[in-house]
């Protein structure tokens, strides 16, 4: 019974999922391009430039308006012969920094491109502290010398 | 006392973790600064909503403190809106629209409908100066001052405590300045 009920709500799921993505693709227009250089440039800027309006998409994705007239204009400038820069900076110009994926690198985003790094060579340093410590030999002290001496006589008595 | 000290550090990297996302949280994603705050309006070349045959390019905005107002009789939202704008006009603001993306016949019974408070309305039936301006939903507002230069943007509709708290001041002193 309940085995049947998890396979009809995966089958719903399904069915949902999709329904969405063919509504999704359905509003998206196809573009032709005669050079295949410039529909290769063209699908990889539509999907690092972020749509301002629908927060996680990107304007090769959306639906919306904003993404439409976006893509318009990344394809008249492509086709226009602008080079990939020169597109991304005219719509950070309009839209902000916003509208990339890849944030370039700049004093604001420093810490979020080198943070990974930093954070991997804190480990490292840390682990080599902790291996390094585990494995220097240590002299025991009085107390610890009298113990290891009880422990290796009673071990001989028997 | 410093081992104790040393086990602490995760918990406190998880309150900081909690207060930076809970801050997250509260944050609306839309409310993003312009990227066109202190630079010149972008130039334009349009015809009015009441006339095909005039133009007006970024002169129009010269020698006074506008509040542009990017809006369009299909957006429910500008609707809500017109009251303030209404209000910011009788108070002596001086109000430019874009109508964006919209029909002139459209444009036309909004505006005789909720009232008219702008001094000229340009028409930008494709949206390229909404485009220029970064619009990426109506409504939204410029206050633009003498020089032509882009000093404050609303994003989404001027509330009604937002006639006196955010716009009414910055007018003032965009014109004091």
């Amino acid at each position: 019974m309940a085995q049947r009920l998890i396979r009809a709500m995966w089958l719903v799921g399904l069915v949902v999922l999709l329904g969405v993505a063919s509504a999704a693709s359905a509003t998206i227009e196809v573009r032709d391009f005669d050079d295949p250089q410039l529909a290769r440039r063209y699908t990889t800027l539509t999907h690092q430039l972020r749509c301002p309006k629908c927060q996680n998409e990107t304007i090769a994705a959306s639906a919306s308006p904003i993404a439409a007239d976006m893509r318009e204009r990344v394809a008249a400038m492509l086709e226009a012969g602008r080079s990939d820069r020169e597109i991304q900076d005219f719509l950070v110009q309009r839209f902000g920094e916003y509208v990339l994926y890849r944030p370039r690198l700049s004093p604001r985003t420093w810490l979020l491109w080198g943070g990974p790094f930093v954070l991997l060579g804190l480990g490292g340093a840390i682990l080599a502290w902790r291996v390094r410590r585990r494995t220097t030999p240590r002299t025991l002290d009085a107390a610890e010398r009298r113990r290891l001496n009880s422990l290796l006589d009673r071990e001989e008595r028997p | 006392m410093k081992r104790r000290l040393v086990r602490l550090i995760p918990l406190a990297l998880f309150a900081g973790l909690a207060v930076f996302l809970y801050r997250g949280l509260g944050h609306h994603p839309d409310d993003r600064e312009s990227a066109l705050i202190g630079r010149e309006f972008p130039g334009f070349s349009l015809a009015t909503v009441a006339d095909p045959d005039v133009r007006h390019d970024a002169s129009l905005l010269a020698g006074e403190v506008t509040l542009v107002n990017v809006w369009g009789a299909w957006c429910p939202t500008c609707r809500e809106e017109m009251p303030q704008l209404l209000t910011l006009a009788e108070r002596g603001v001086r109000l430019v629209g874009v109508d964006y993306k919209d029909t002139r016949e459209a444009a036309t019974d909004f505006l005789t409908t909720f009232g008219d408070p702008f001094a000229v309305n340009l028409f930008d039936p494709a949206g390229s100066l909404g485009f220029d301006l970064g619009v990426y939903g109506a409504p939204e507002s410029f206050l633009v001052d003498r020089e032509g230069i882009i000093r404050y943007h609303h994003t989404g509709y001027i509330r009604p405590e937002d006639v006196e708290q955010e716009i009414l001041p910055r007018v003032q002193r965009w014109r004091n300045d």
